[in-house]
């Protein structure tokens, strides 16, 4: 059973986009467009979510994902409790089902959580409903390196917004995708929508094993990766991965990976260029591209806002 | 006392039992098999109808818990799940807190569980001082004290110069060397096997080539220094043909592997069930059919239940930060006897596994219904449903991936140098 929709298969958590049903992906990504409009009016806000108390639960530090999510959640009319739980494996305090509990008792309806640790959303999702307390949604804002699904559908919207259609679309996917939960995302979701060719482009040391089994033609050499493509999607490469036992230096790996406008000429010349951010000017991608025409790195960002609105209406009204 | 065990059928392949046969006890041992001696006068009686009556199990790896976890299982909790498995000779593996590492601890240990009914508890000695991989213990007073082979549990030797002069010594007094093929650094972190599983749910992997460098150097090194090796917890497609190859060249090793390793792979995490972490990890499909098979063939030698009871604090966290173990004394026989079937292994076959096997691997006088034998007997209803529920559980240990499922084979008797330790209810 798939343990993110409830009996009548609809939405009830948001924990990943493998397994989503396409007509889900598709109705959020179709109640996501008229939500683009709200952030352009004098009043930014609609009362979907009035009287609803979504809660940020951030074990792991994120200002930017955790604001995208307030900005939604307020846009929405709802009350949004921010909570930074800093925990190390170390320092044993709270569990994290007793966090999940005093929170639950507090009447919460919905919690956004980050972890550190792979499958921790599954965790939370599973003991709300153990405990009879499942009418509170979950939404996962990141876990470990398993996934980040809000990030795979603004990413989905960006693209549908710009090539209307994904069957006739090769994607490419460029970076460090052995640790990426978003890389992880946007590779179910784009073979959920039809999309006929997935790439991932990265030295062996950036790859998972078996890749290849989640549906993706893999690519050691950019450039060939590169060739007309229609969507790159650069993904972020951790500091800590930059020098050490998978990478040698910052520079090669631009050298090699980084996204150029030379590199970028291998692609279609209509092709867009997308980021998840925060960029890495100079290892990941070069200024030219992320400032260049292609980039469609903001409108990333917009469209966010409006994907994790129509996310959190959706589920309310499950 | 004396006992007459009647009407059942009896199973001992390292007898040549596999037929009805009664079987008769006196003083703890066993004093007939098929007839009574002349003048026996039972004063109990076991109506084993329906039922088959086997050696005693002997399980390689036994975590009781104590010393040091206490609250995780006491020796009381487990030596009742041991009798209600049908379990009467067990190892426990060193990594107890402090580890077995010194004489007292392993006496005080043989002393708490030299009881009536309590299974026979044989320790396996730290073989590095708090199994820290850097001294040496005193291995000659651990063996005086009881224990029966030398080990690491589940942590490894790092250093491969210390490796070597551990198992020279162990050597030196013809002692056993258990140990788990596991490298430091590859799969460092990791906590479910690297591959296509662990790769989608984004799970730091450990890759088969931790077992097998590490079983490589272990080979070698049982080949320069001549110690007894046993494997413990074999995992691997892999490992079982470089163990089949370094038998063939005429080296003495054993090995054993985790019956949960026989029935589960690596897709059993399903949606992160901190159940099926386990160590070593779940592997792939392939590697568990190499597991079944390598079980049938004799390669592997034994099948264990790495009993390892955790409390639900140790499991209701994130996959990759719950404890490692499950708890698996009562569920031996039924999951031997599943394997059994599922892969057509005559049943008296089957049992040596559990039985006579892991017997000769400790080298003890145990796993057979031999006359003369210690009366450690077990009677099982071989075709009687048992559905694992927390509260069937006599371990304190209420985790298992096969909670809520129904296996088949329950256990009805078990005797204990001839006292009855277990009796289901009727």
């Amino acid at each position: 059973m798939n343990p993110q929709l409830n009996k009548n298969g609809e939405l009830q958590h948001l924990l990943t986009i493998e397994g989503l049903p396409r007509e889900i992906i598709l109705s959020i990504l179709d109640i996501a467009a008229p939500f683009t409009e709200v952030a352009e009016r004098e009043v930014k806000k609609v009362p979907l979510l009035r009287g609803k108390s979504v809660f940020n639960l951030f074990f792991e530090n994120s200002t930017r994902t955790r604001t995208t999510f307030e900005i939604a959640a307020k846009r929405l009319s709802a009350d949004v409790i921010n909570l930074n739980i800093n925990t190390s494996s170390t320092a044993k305090g709270e569990t994290l089902i007793d966090t999940v509990d005093n929170l639950a008792a507090m009447q919460a309806d919905m919690f956004i959580v980050r972890h550190a640790a792979s499958g921790a959303p599954y965790l939370i999702a599973q003991h709300l409903r153990a405990t009879g307390a499942d009418h509170i949604h979950v939404v996962n804002a990141g876990d470990g390196r398993h996934a980040h699904p809000t990030q795979g559908l603004l990413d989905m919207y960006t693209i549908r917004h710009y090539k209307k259609d994904f069957t006739g679309l090769t994607v490419a996917i460029v970076g460090d995708v052995l640790h990426s939960r978003v890389a992880r995302s946007q590779i179910h979701a784009l073979t959920t929508l039809g999309v006929p060719e997935v790439r991932v482009i990265a030295p062996k040391t950036l790859l998972p094993t078996e890749v290849e089994r989640m549906g993706v033609r893999v690519f050691n050499d950019m450039r060939e990766g590169l060739r007309g493509v229609d969507v790159v999607m650069m993904l972020r490469l951790q500091n800590e991965r930059m020098n050490g036992a998978l990478l040698a230096s910052p520079q090669e790996y631009f050298k090699y990976y980084g996204l150029t406008p030379d590199k970028l000429e291998q692609a279609k010349p209509d092709a867009i260029v997308m980021h998840p951010g925060p960029m890495n000017r100079g290892v990941e991608i070069d200024s030219a591209v992320a400032d260049g025409g292609q980039a469609v790195i903001l409108p990333q960002v917009t469209f966010g806002i409006a994907v994790r609105m129509a996310v959190m209406s959706m589920l309310a009204g499950n | 006392m004396r006992i007459q065990i009647i009407n059942g059928h009896a199973v001992d392949a390292a007898n040549g039992l596999d037929r009805r046969a009664d079987i008769f006890v006196a003083d703890g041992r066993i004093v007939g098999v098929g007839k009574a001696p002349d003048g026996f006068a039972a004063e109990a009686t076991i109506d084993a109808a329906g039922c088959v009556v086997c050696p005693g199990l002997v399980d390689l790896a036994a975590r009781l818990r104590e010393p040091g976890f206490e609250y995780k299982a006491t020796l009381e909790s487990e030596m009742a799940a041991a009798a209600c498995g049908g379990v009467t000779s067990l190892a426990c593996p060193p990594d107890t807190d402090p580890p077995l590492d010194e004489p007292g601890l392993v006496e005080m240990l043989k002393y708490r569980a030299r009881q009536p009914g309590f299974a026979h508890v044989y320790p396996v000695g730290a073989l590095t001082l708090g199994l820290a991989g850097a001294r040496l213990t005193e291995m000659a007073e651990l063996a005086e004290a009881g224990c029966m082979a030398f080990g690491q549990a589940g942590t490894v030797i790092v250093d491969t110069q210390v490796l070597l002069r551990a198992m020279q010594y162990a050597a030196t007094f013809g002692f056993p060397v258990w140990l788990q093929a596991k490298d430091p650094w590859l799969g460092k972190d990791g906590v479910a096997h690297d591959g296509e599983v662990a790769s989608r749910l984004g799970l730091t992997g450990i890759p088969v080539i931790a077992e097998t460098v590490a079983l490589g150097t272990l080979i070698n090194l049982a080949r320069q220094t001549g110690a007894r090796l046993h494997v413990t917890r074999v995992s691997s497609a892999a490992a079982v043909d470089m163990i089949a190859a370094a038998r063939a060249e005429g080296l003495a090793i054993s090995c054993d592997v985790a019956v949960h390793h026989l029935h589960l792979c690596d897709r059993d995490i399903g949606y992160f069930n901190p159940h099926a972490r386990l160590d070593p990890p779940l592997r792939s499909e392939r590697d568990r059919d190499a597991l079944r098979a390598g079980l049938a063939n004799g390669t592997v030698d034994a099948l264990c239940s790495d009993h390892t009871p955790v409390d639900d604090d140790g499991k209701q966290a994130p996959f990759a930060e719950a404890e490692s173990g499950a708890t698996a004394l009562e569920l031996l026989l039924p999951l031997t006897l599943k394997w059994a079937a599922e892969a057509k292994v005559p049943l008296a076959k089957a049992l040596a596994r559990i039985t006579a096997d892991p017997a000769r691997i400790l080298g003890i006088e145990a796993g057979t219904l031999g006359v003369g034998r210690p009366a450690d007997i077990c009677v099982f209803d071989p075709v009687a449903p048992v559905l694992m529920t927390r509260d069937r559980l006599k371990s304190q240990g209420k985790n298992t991936p096969f909670l809520g499922l129904e296996l088949t084979g329950e256990v009805r008797y078990t005797l204990i140098s001839g006292h009855l330790a277990w009796s289901a209810p009727l």
